[in-house]
């Protein structure tokens, strides 16, 4: 017997839902999972393990991690200031914040790089100062940061407008300082949707191409991104090793997110009822 | 611990929440903040607690002024009414939260212990593993009391501490809550809207409305002897009827009461719906009865006198009245106000 659900539409709505996540989703990365396989074991291997592909996994995790690691802190600091103050400019900075999405990454890229440039306008000072940018790692990690922001603030943002002032004024009269209550009482309850939105911005730093790719200067074993990497075994035809290298990135990205979602699911415990 | 309010005002942009209270607690007394939504009952609660500041005036905690004294360092114990307990920690490591951030360290068997015997007195025992979520509201707020006697307080706040639960919960609570305070003995200070509430717990009642304290006193001080027309209101059901009052006798179209200190002229009698009587022979005030609400403890009627006034009152279960009946209307007690 079938039951009767309350809520109609269920077959077609997850028929047309499932059809998409195959056809937009699952079918290219399928693809691409194949192409790779065809390689054989030790193929595969081979070129997943070459040092330059090492060297390329090595920038781009590290410059990805720095960048949600700045993220993180400037992200929250980000979306505190928009929910907790009033300034007169405060919907516009609201506004700017998902500049970065709507930017093409290329356009970013190249504005990055104008400024950072050893003639750009902060180029010039920071080389003074010693800091090349523009060309090494810390121009990816510039890259990756500038195109991240978005995921961290737009996801805090919203529990911290909800987040109940009485919690923090009954920590104030139980006695607590402004930083253990930070540490014990806000940021707990942030957490969830803060690695939520790490999670994103990391595994979109991952992914990161067009942003990149102007300011990192690209040479093999130390600013060459693992993304730029299957792209230049594609311009030689090689997809097999392309792939390859992307299925190399697919997994860590699906690895990722399925950690961050296990930690997730753990820190909202308290949500559950018994 | 005393507390003393000297002339405290508060303003929100222009809204004058507060205007010139004094009012001072005796130590150990239990009072209660009564009044209607924006009376400033409210405001004046997070001023004694620190989380507001007021404009002018001071407040004394004891001897010390305490005016400009941070919520942190000013040793209250503050119930909200949605209770704002910390919804990511434990029942235990809620009550255990004051004790862990507080400047003198203790060993964790201690805070422990304190937590056992704070569980004990509000009668939670074992449920300090479980989180907000999972316990009811009633046991909720027992939790944000017992975490906010656990660090001591000179004092104890609460904001409408029973307003989110149900009429039977909040009854037990208001009993338990008496307890707790005669056996502790702390220094309380509460905001209701709810009459009933403030009468049964309180000590003393203070009556507020636009930010100004209109009556104080025992619960049996404002309720036999309202010092206006608003109290009168404010406290309990009341049918009001226009008077006459001519050499200190009240005629109120039917009925004359005594009325010694008015002023010859127009006056407000206020009556409880208990401080009429029906009859249906004769002597009182001609009415026609418009329903009866039978209720557990006794029948509600509804009339009209002949002058068209409405009156509301209550007469015991086994009166017969019905509907359509004529009769009249007794007074056997009233309040009376120079007219308005």
């Amino acid at each position: 017997m079938t039951r009767r659900r309350i809520i109609p539409g269920l077959p077609l709505s997850l028929g047309i839902t499932l059809f998409y996540v195959g056809l937009i989703i699952a079918l290219p990365l399928g693809a691409l999972v194949f192409k790779a396989a065809s390689l054989g074991p030790e193929a595969y291997w081979n070129i997943i393990s070459s040092e330059r592909a090492v060297a390329s996994y090595r920038v781009t995790v590290l410059s990805a991690l720095a960048a949600t690691l700045f993220n993180l802190v400037f992200g929250l600091a980000l979306a505190w200031v928009l929910v907790r103050y009033s300034f007169p400019g405060r919907r516009l900075v609201d506004a700017i914040v998902d500049l970065p999405f709507a930017l093409p990454t290329a356009v970013a890229g190249i504005a990055l790089t104008t400024l950072f440039a050893p003639n750009g306008w902060f180029g010039g000072p920071l080389l003074e100062a010693g800091i090349r940018v523009a060309y090494t790692p810390i121009g990816i990690v510039i890259a990756m940061a500038f195109t991240s922001l978005p995921f961290i603030v737009r996801t805090v943002q919203p529990v911290l407008e909800d987040l109940d002032p009485a919690l923090e004024e009954a920590a104030q009269s139980l006695g607590g300082s402004d930083v253990s209550i930070f540490w014990r009482v806000i940021l707990p309850i942030l957490w969830p949707a803060l690695l939520a939105g790490t999670s994103l911005a990391f595994a979109r730093s991952l992914g990161e191409f067009g942003a990149i790719i102007f300011i990192a200067g690209n040479q093999p074993f130390s600013t060459e991104i693992t993304a730029l990497l299957a792209f230049i075994r594609l311009e030689e035809y090689d997809y097999q090793a392309a792939a390859a290298i992307a299925s190399v990135m697919l997994i860590t990205a699906f690895v990722m997110l399925a950690v961050t979602n296990l930690m997730q699911a753990r820190a909202l415990r308290y949500t559950a009822r018994t | 611990m005393k507390i003393a309010l000297k002339n405290v005002a508060k303003t929100f942009q222009t809204f004058r929440a507060v205007r010139g209270v004094s009012l001072e607690i005796e130590s150990g007394e239990l009072v209660a903040l009564l009044g209607p939504s924006g009376s400033g009952k409210t405001t004046i609660l997070r001023m004694v607690a620190g989380l507001e500041y007021a404009d002018e005036g001071h407040i004394f905690f004891g001897e010390e002024d305490a005016t400009d004294i941070p919520v942190a360092r000013r040793g209250v114990g503050f119930v909200f009414q949605h209770y704002a307990l910390f919804p990511h920690m434990t029942v235990g490591e809620n009550i255990a939260f004051g004790m862990k951030v507080s400047k003198n360290k203790r060993s964790k068997a201690e805070i422990e212990a304190r937590v056992g015997e704070l569980l004990r007195l509000v009668k939670l025992d074992g449920l300090q593993g479980r989180f907000p979520n999972q316990i009811s509201g009633g046991q909720r707020q027992r939790v944000a009391l017992a975490r906010a006697l656990a660090v001591d307080p000179k004092v104890l706040l609460l904001d409408e501490p029973f307003g989110a639960l149900d009429a039977n919960v909040r009854r037990e609570l208001r009993r338990w809550l008496r307890e707790i305070h005669s056996e502790l003995g702390i220094t309380t200070l509460f905001v209701t809207h709810d009459q009933e509430e403030a009468l049964d717990l309180a000590d003393r009642v203070v009556i507020l409305d636009e930010g100004r304290i209109v009556q104080q006193g025992t619960p049996e001080q404002v309720t036999r002897s309202p010092n206006s027309s608003f109290v009168m209101r404010f406290l309990g059901d009341t049918n009001r009827l226009g008077a006459s009052v001519a050499n200190g006798m009240a005629d109120l179209g039917g009925a004359s009461i005594a009325a010694p200190a008015l002023a010859d002229g127009k006056a407000d009698a206020y009556l409880r719906p208990s401080d009429l009587a029906w009859s249906a022979t004769g002597g009182g005030i001609p009415a026609s009865v418009e329903r009866v609400l039978d209720r557990p403890d006794s029948r509600r009627v509804i009339a009209v006198t002949d002058a068209g006034d409405p009156l509301e009152f209550d007469v015991a279960p086994e009166v017969v009245v019905r509907a359509g009946d004529r009769g009249f209307v007794q007074i056997t007690r009233a309040q009376l106000f120079a007219a308005e």
